[in-house]
């Protein structure tokens, strides 16, 4: 994947699949200890102890269609590859935790590219699930909350695609006032 | 405006509720049409993102009510992006290989006239996977 913003949009799929309600994403960079962290935790089917333990292997799949599972084993690969690492913690009925972390300043880091247009497309296309984004830099922070926007446009769906628009907008301003790294 | 806060969402609102009624009017559920993007990592990979915004912008910029949404595996891994169109009363049909003019042919040419546009996959077994 050429951006980090498509494994998020990628992972996501998997906590959609797992009948999430809920999903957060959480970006923390971490500059004096060269880290980039992303983290996903959905609220989702989890999975058990046997299976979680061969979960990033890529021949480990639920899906009928094919029996590779492509998803988590790339992410991992390329954290790995960046002078990171990968963990992933999840129970069966309780949900599942994702964690990749990347160096910073490596050079083979994927940037993150458009997360706004990732979460706006999650959002669009699954207006029922609850979703957090919370983006750390160093001392500042941009918290992002579906259900706190519902408040806002009351009756008006979140998926209308002029609402959309404007988060789009809200978030990509928010990221460039703390001084996200995007690219 | 720029829209950096919901105190400014909320100013943008009223706009998008009189556009809301004004739709309303000549709208019926089964004159929707519907379209699936799908999202699986062979998709994501192959660029269906990209397609995915491209056809929620164009759907909205030529106002044709649709809703986009995604979907797993359609088992096309070969042919990603993959998109399933269902105009109303007709059966959904999927394309492969869908690049953005792909997408712009299929919206002018099979949702706005009905008329056939290749790229078709042809229905042999069908299991998405969700
Ligand atoms: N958040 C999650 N909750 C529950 N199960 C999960 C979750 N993430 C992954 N899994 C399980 O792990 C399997 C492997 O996930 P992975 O993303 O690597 O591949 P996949 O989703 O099966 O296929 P692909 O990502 O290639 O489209 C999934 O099929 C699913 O059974
Ligand atoms: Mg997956």
């Amino acid at each position: 994947m050429k951006e980090l913003s498509l494994h998020i949009l990628d992972i996501v799929q998997n906590s959609i699949r797992a009948k999430a309600s809920k999903i957060e994403l959480r970006i923390t960079e971490d500059i004096d200890n060269n880290q980039f962290e992303i983290q996903i935790t959905d609220n989702g089917i989890g999975m058990d102890k046997v299976f979680l333990d061969k979960v990033t292997s890529p021949f480990v799949t639920s899906r009928k269609t094919r029996n590779v599972g492509l998803g988590i084993s790339l992410l991992k690969q390329n954290a790995e590859q960046s002078g990171g690492f990968f963990t992933i913690n999840s129970e069966s009925n309780k949900g599942t935790i994702i964690k990749a972390v990347f160096e910073h300043q490596n050079i083979d880091r994927p940037i993150l590219g458009d997360v706004a247009g990732t979460m706006t497309l999650l959002i669009g296309a699954n207006p029922q699930i609850h979703f957090i984004y919370l983006h750390k830099k160093e001392l500042e922070q941009f918290y992002f909350d579906t259900e706190e926007v519902k408040n806002e446009i009351d009756t008006i769906p979140i998926q209308h695609p002029d609402i959309l628009k404007a988060l789009k907008e809200l978030i990509n301003e928010n990221l460039n006032d703390i001084k996200a790294t995007i690219n | 405006m720029k829209v950096k806060s919901l105190a400014d969402l909320r100013k943008i609102k009223d706009e998008v509720h009189e556009k809301i009624k004004l739709r309303e009017q000549s709208e019926n559920a089964e004159q929707i049409v519907q379209i699936k993007v799908a999202m699986a990592t062979c998709g994501i990979a192959s660029g269906a993102k990209e397609i995915m915004s491209y056809i929620i912008d164009e759907l909205d910029y030529s106002g044709i009510d649709g809703v986009v949404t995604q979907t797993g595996c359609m088992g096309y891994c070969y042919a990603e992006p993959t998109i399933e169109v269902k105009l109303p009363g007709k059966a959904p049909v999927v394309y492969g290989f869908v690049t953005k003019g792909k997408a712009k042919e299929i919206i002018e040419r099979y949702i706005i006239k009905g008329e056939l546009v290749d790229g078709v996959i042809p229905v042999t077994y069908r299991t998405i996977d969700e």
